[in-house]
């Protein structure tokens, strides 16, 4: 896949990403409008299916509200790249198949607007705009499963149709 | 190799005889909570799953207090979801308006948590819990729907921070002010992915109530945990609430941390934080004459009896300042009754501060309470992020209830004496 570039600094908390005023819907419809709103008011009129979010440390920081990532995703972005992911906002991204990806050294050498090419089968991360190219920490071979899986909502089908 | 009482928990839930971090394992949850806010989805992804049966409802505790009483209809209308879900499930660990509370005030209080325990709750501030003794972390919907259908979840095993708090406190500076100046030490991913586990002589001689603010607190340096194991005090409480042969757990003096900080507060100050991070842990003196619109006090963190005590001294006979409001937040129903037996409840209501029900309310910004544009408040909430309480070119600053309670009747921040 390949993007343009929206950078953000350091802990971009689940608050700016969608405002508990929203959070009285959990519908791609209703929370996807709101992405990002108060930290970038243009945001959303400005990003296109595919583009790409980079970011610093602690990303997702805050409240536990899956209302975070449905947003992010539901607006178009196909992944995220940031130093650290807070660790709520790290499940919930695995479990609703927003694709995200931990490289500290990426974060450093791509800026705004820029256009990134990123393969999520082996974590390559390509600055298409100048030179760069970075590899992601791979996720521990459990979450690779759950992932693999297809979500952890395919992994539960699955189970409970075996048992039954 | 020893263990620590995070590893202890997950070793026993996960049927295994010992872990170490960085493991990633399958592990019996026992207790599931959920909210108004979160569960709606939580069904939605459960029916997508084809599940039909949660696994054990008694697990389950389902709690209204975010948006509750409903603030609109699309509120009205979570909740109503998760009271059908709660009846068509069989799940009697249901809490309805009137007599519910903040989550992290029924959990413990309604005897749901014990020492060991390992609890899930789709609330990032399930972390309280760990004052008990228990592993209680913070997880989202679609993880909430994997438990109530399995009864178990994944879990990485963290690693573990051992905070020691020692020295004597200050007049004024209590639990809130420790867990400030801690995460300001920390830094809001000081504990990303790790557990803090608190020691010490300051915990060993803390109430419950002052345990749980700070227990409370952890998500704030990124933890999955704040744990504190189970003593004498901790029995008295699970006594006094139902629960009379817990089965506490410690960590191995072998245990293995990534990491060892003391404390020493004798030399704390009260703490703020400013906007627009806990991390931003300032003495209070410091921002003194900082004008207020609202302060609040109440929450999961602070709205306990100690908290309202405290804060009723500060008081006395004093009058809240006319350009500020100050909302009370009883964190439970029985809570409010006890603010009422006490008497508190007529010093707030005659110094002008409005008693709300309990609610997550502008501790979120959702309602009874929101600021508008430029407003300033002083909060004994847990958060002060950029939009959190209301429009986003609001500003919130963090304290404890002494410090609170003062800037209230200041109009601006100040000490209390």
């Amino acid at each position: 896949m390949e993007g343009r570039v929206f950078k953000y600094g350091d802990n971009v908390d689940t608050d700016v990403i969608i405002p508990a005023r929203y959070c009285t819907g959990f519908t791609v419809a209703e929370l996807a409008p709101h992405a990002l709103e108060d930290l970038d008011a243009t945001f959303v009129e400005r990003v296109k299916p595919g583009d790409i979010i980079v970011a610093g440390r602690n990303f997702g920081c805050g409240s536990s509200r899956e209302n975070a990532p449905i947003a992010i995703k539901g607006a178009g972005v196909a992944c995220v790249i940031a130093s650290s992911f807070a660790r709520i906002f790290y499940r919930n991204s695995i479990n609703i198949g927003l694709p995200i990806l931990e490289c500290e050294e990426a974060v450093a050498g791509i800026e705004d607007g820029e256009q990134v090419r990123i393969n999520l089968d082996d974590g390559t991360i390509e600055n298409m705009s100048r030179s760069g190219k970075w590899q992601a920490a791979p996720f521990p071979e459990g979450i690779q499963e759950i992932i693999r899986m297809g979500g952890l909502a395919e992994y539960v089908k699955r189970r409970l149709a075996d048992d039954s | 190799m020893g263990m620590t009482i995070a590893e202890k928990i997950l070793a026993d839930k996960g049927g295994r005889a010992s872990v170490s971090p960085g493991d990633l394992l399958f592990a019996n949850v026992d207790r599931i909570l959920g909210t108004d806010v979160t569960c709606s989805l939580s069904i939605q992804v459960f029916n997508e799953m084809g599940a039909t049966k949660v696994h054990d409802p008694d697990k389950l505790v389902l709690v209204n207090d975010h948006f509750v009483p409903a603030k609109d209809i699309k509120a009205a209308q979570l909740s109503k979801n998760m009271r059908e879900f709660a009846a068509a499930q069989g799940v009697e660990n249901y809490f309805e308006v009137g007599r519910s509370g903040i989550c992290h005030a029924i959990l413990p209080d309604k005897g749901f948590v014990e020492p060991g325990f390992l609890i899930v709750g789709a609330d990032s501030h399930t972390c309280t819990h760990g004052a008990i003794g228990a592993l209680a972390t913070g997880i989202g919907s679609t993880d909430m729907s994997a438990a109530w259908a399995l009864g178990e979840l994944w879990f990485r095993v963290p690693e573990t921070i051992r905070i020691e708090i020692t020295g004597t406190l200050q007049p004024f500076v209590g639990p809130k002010d420790i867990i400030i100046h801690i995460i300001g030490k920390l830094g809001v991913e000081g504990a990303l992915y790790k557990v803090l586990e608190f020691h010490g002589p300051v915990i060993d001689s803390m109430s419950m109530d002052g345990r749980f603010t700070i227990s409370n607190m952890a998500i704030e340096a990124g933890a999955k945990s704040g744990i504190m194991a189970a003593d004498d005090i901790t029995l008295d409480y699970l006594r006094s609430v139902g629960i009379d042969r817990p089965q506490p757990f410690d960590s191995d003096p072998d245990a293995v941390y990534s990491d060892t900080i003391t404390f020493d507060i004798s030399q704390l100050k009260p703490q703020v934080a400013k906007p627009y991070l806990p991390s931003n842990a300032v003495d209070a003196e410091s921002v003194i004459g900082t004008h207020l619109d609202q302060v609040v006090i109440g929450s999961c963190t602070n709205g306990r009896m100690e908290d309202f005590q405290m804060a009723a001294n500060v008081l006395g006979d004093r009058s809240v300042h006319p350009h500020t409001r100050l909302l009370i937040i009883p964190s439970s129903q029985d809570i409010y009754l006890e603010l009422i037996n006490s008497g508190l409840a007529s010093i707030f209501v005659k110094a002008g501060a409005t008693i709300t029900p309990p609610t997550c309310g502008p501790c979120i910004g959702g309602h009874m309470g929101v600021l508008a544009e430029n407003e300033v408040g002083l909060y004994t909430t847990n958060r002060n992020f950029v939009g959190r309480n209301g429009h986003p070119d609001s500003k919130v600053y963090l304290s404890g209830p002494a410090v609170a309670a003062a800037s209230a009747v200041a109009g601006e921040i100040c000490l209390p004496d």
